[in-house]
């Protein structure tokens, strides 16, 4: 599971590509694109519906997963479609302690989603700013930021993850400084590359001879034109890093049990697919698959939209 | 070349540093294995004399200290849990952590190939089209659900294959292996093709890409110009230039190979090195832990080095430089 999301790192940056109406603005108009595309527009509504679930889930789900009280075990491992004691039906079964899994998966699917954009989100910002001074300072300072980056990389994340969970132990903030730490390295690369290409343009050397004030160039000027590779970046980010959290928890050293993820639910079933009761680790499973197939679908999507020299 | 070895390899050195002292500080703060170790039973006496036999009453520097001294001799310390050399319980385990990578790895290249030339050469194609659809699923299906998916069907509906262990193993130059033995086989089926799974996707992924990129090139369309069996091009031109770049791949997928394995033992209770990872973090094992990280990141940095070092053989344009690459 390394990288397959390294190949994007390979997309330049230059927006000038969508024939649209100048007027629009390039965010609008990337939009745009993306529900012209059958695939993305796939990926769109599966991503949309489950985030909805996710935030809604204390208002839609049936049950609060996580309230002893509303518990009977006595449901314990029934079938999907089977009925409570109570009269309420599982439409996905229960788990052992009688859970209704349609209410674990919706409160797994926030504790999921949550860790992903927490930690790509910071690991974005963490490395963006090294990425852009590391190419505005050049020189030694660049040559040493880009070596530690090259070493980072060079090792699979799973394994940097593992170091840093052994340090730091478990917890839904240990596991988001694991995936941050995992992460910050591809968003430095790619936006690193981007600022190079930006830097030799005229419009910073126009700005440079302004003499504009240095943040000002970065931020303003240079940073917006690196933007279309690292949205693609950003995006394929999030999708492994779910994934990512969702294997750790699954070996039991990433999220606690307080906290179940969609890859603790999924865990909590291992042991009863050899008796056959497949649905406690079957849905959430599939769950999480159309969470990384539809961030997926749009990455591939932003990929093909935001760069112009790819084709087919 | 000789400069650019030795920077190499003190770059391993640093990297072995910073990432010890990070992990011993980093578990010594995490908590006291001794509290995970013994019975809530046991007496303030025997406690103490349990933490002075693992020399955990020092400070943390000097235990830092005493174990760098030993581990420059080779020795890295004894296990809390097992009683054994750390070092040895980690090189027990690994030749079937490296045989289930090996044949996963083999898989991939078997399998991914022969799919990402056919996908490159015929893009349009509904096969071709099929097969990136697999590709795509292959980056997204979670490894380790996938895992439990394929025990389901193959294990326990079906019944063909078995769910876990290693099977009958036999000793292949002194090392235990068991793809020569049909029980060892079919226990090696399933992890393996769970582990290889991502890689299949990648390797289609790469392969068509260069296929298609190769296929533009002037010296295909000379090729064709002037007559050649399509054939033959495929064969001569079109498959070398795109094989070099998957060296590079190969290589570097091995090293995940191997860390990726982690998660598929422990589905399949492949008794590797990554099983025992797995439990030592959880009862804050350090020396194992420590002794794990260490193996694994000298396999690495060697497999990055080789992997280096034969590209710049088979593409006389790459330059091996000491300094800023």
């Amino acid at each position: 599971m390394s990288n397959p999301h390294e190949l994007s790192t390979s997309v330049h940056a230059g927006t000038e590509t969508i024939a649209a109406k100048p007027a629009m603005s390039p965010l609008k108009r990337t939009f745009i694109a993306l529900l012209h595309n059958r695939l993305a527009l796939t990926g769109l509504i599966i991503t949309g519906i489950l985030l909805l679930a996710a935030i809604l889930a204390p208002v839609l789900a049936p049950q609060d997963p996580y309230d002893l009280a509303q518990l009977d075990i006595m449901d314990g491992r029934l079938a999907p479609g089977g009925e409570s004691m109570s009269g309420l039906t599982y439409w996905l079964g229960t788990d052992t302690q009688g859970r209704d899994l349609v209410s674990a998966i919706m409160y797994g699917l926030r504790t999921s989603i949550l860790v992903g954009l927490v930690s790509a989100a910071v690991a974005l910002v963490i490395g963006t700013s090294i990425g852009l001074f590391s190419a505005y300072a050049g020189g030694r300072t660049d040559a040493v930021l880009m070596r530690i980056v090259d070493i980072q990389l060079s090792f699979p994340s799973i394994l940097i993850a593992l170091i840093f969970l052994a340090i730091l132990g478990q917890g839904v903030d240990k596991i988001i400084i694991a995936l941050v730490v995992t992460q910050w390295a591809y968003y430095a690369r790619t936006v690193r590359g981007s600022a190079l290409v930006e830097s030799k343009r005229a419009y910073i050397e126009a700005a440079r001879s302004m003499a504009l004030p240095d943040r000002s160039i970065i931020f303003r000027h240079m940073l917006p034109n690196c933007l279309p590779p690292l949205i693609v970046v950003a995006t394929m980010r999030v999708a492994y890093a779910i994934m990512l959290e969702a294997t750790l928890s699954f070996l039991g050293i990433g999220l606690p049990v307080t906290e179940p993820s969609l890859g603790l639910l999924i865990s909590n079933g291992f042991e009863y697919i050899l008796s056959g009761d497949y649905w406690i680790s079957f849905f959430p499973g599939i769950t999480l698959l159309l969470l990384i197939v539809g961030i997926n679908l749009i990455g591939d999507a932003l990929r093909d939209i935001l760069n112009p020299r790819r084709e087919g | 070349m000789s400069s650019y070895l030795f920077s190499r390899v003190i770059q391993t050195i640093v990297t072995l540093f910073v990432m010890s002292l990070l992990v011993f500080v980093g578990l010594y703060l995490v908590g006291n294995p001794v509290d995970v170790l013994l019975s809530s039973s046991a007496t303030p006496a025997e406690r103490l004399e349990v933490i002075q036999a693992f020399g955990l009453d020092r400070p943390v520097w000097e235990q830092y200290f005493v174990f760098l001294g030993k581990a420059l001799t080779g020795d890295l310390g004894n296990s809390f849990v097992f009683n054994q050399p750390a070092l040895d319980l980690i090189l027990q385990r690994m030749p079937a952590t490296l045989e289930l990578a090996f044949v996963a790895l083999v898989m991939a290249l078997v399998l991914g190939i022969p799919l990402g030339i056919y996908a490159g050469l015929k893009p349009h194609s509904l096969v071709s089209k099929s097969i990136m659809t697999f590709s795509i699923l292959g980056f997204s299906l979670p490894t380790f659900w996938i895992g439990l998916i394929m025990i389901m069907v193959f294990s326990v509906q079906l019944g063909w294959l078995p769910a876990s262990g290693r099977g009958q193993t036999v000793e292949l130059l002194g090392v235990p292996v068991s793809f020569l033995t049909w029980d060892g086989l079919s226990h090696l089926i399933l992890p393996a093709f769970n582990l290889a799974l991502f890689k299949i996707s990648l390797v289609i992924r790469l392969t068509r890409a260069g296929v298609m990129e190769v296929m533009q090139l002037d010296f295909v369309r000379f090729a064709r110009a002037k007559g050649m069996p399509e054939s033959r091009i495929l064969r001569v031109h079109v498959l070398k230039n795109t094989l070099i770049p998957l060296i590079t791949v190969i290589g570097l997928e091995l090293g995940s190979l191997i860390a990726f394995a982690v998660v598929t033992e422990t589905i399949f209770a492949w008794p590797g090195m990554g099983k025992l990872i797995i439990d030592s973090i959880a009862v804050l094992d350090r020396p194992v832990v420590l002794a794990y990280l260490m193996i694994t990141v000298i396999m690495f940095s060697v497999i990055n080095l080789v992997v280096d070092i034969l590209y710049s053989v088979v593409d006389p344009r790459v330059r091996l430089e000491g300094g800023s690459r």
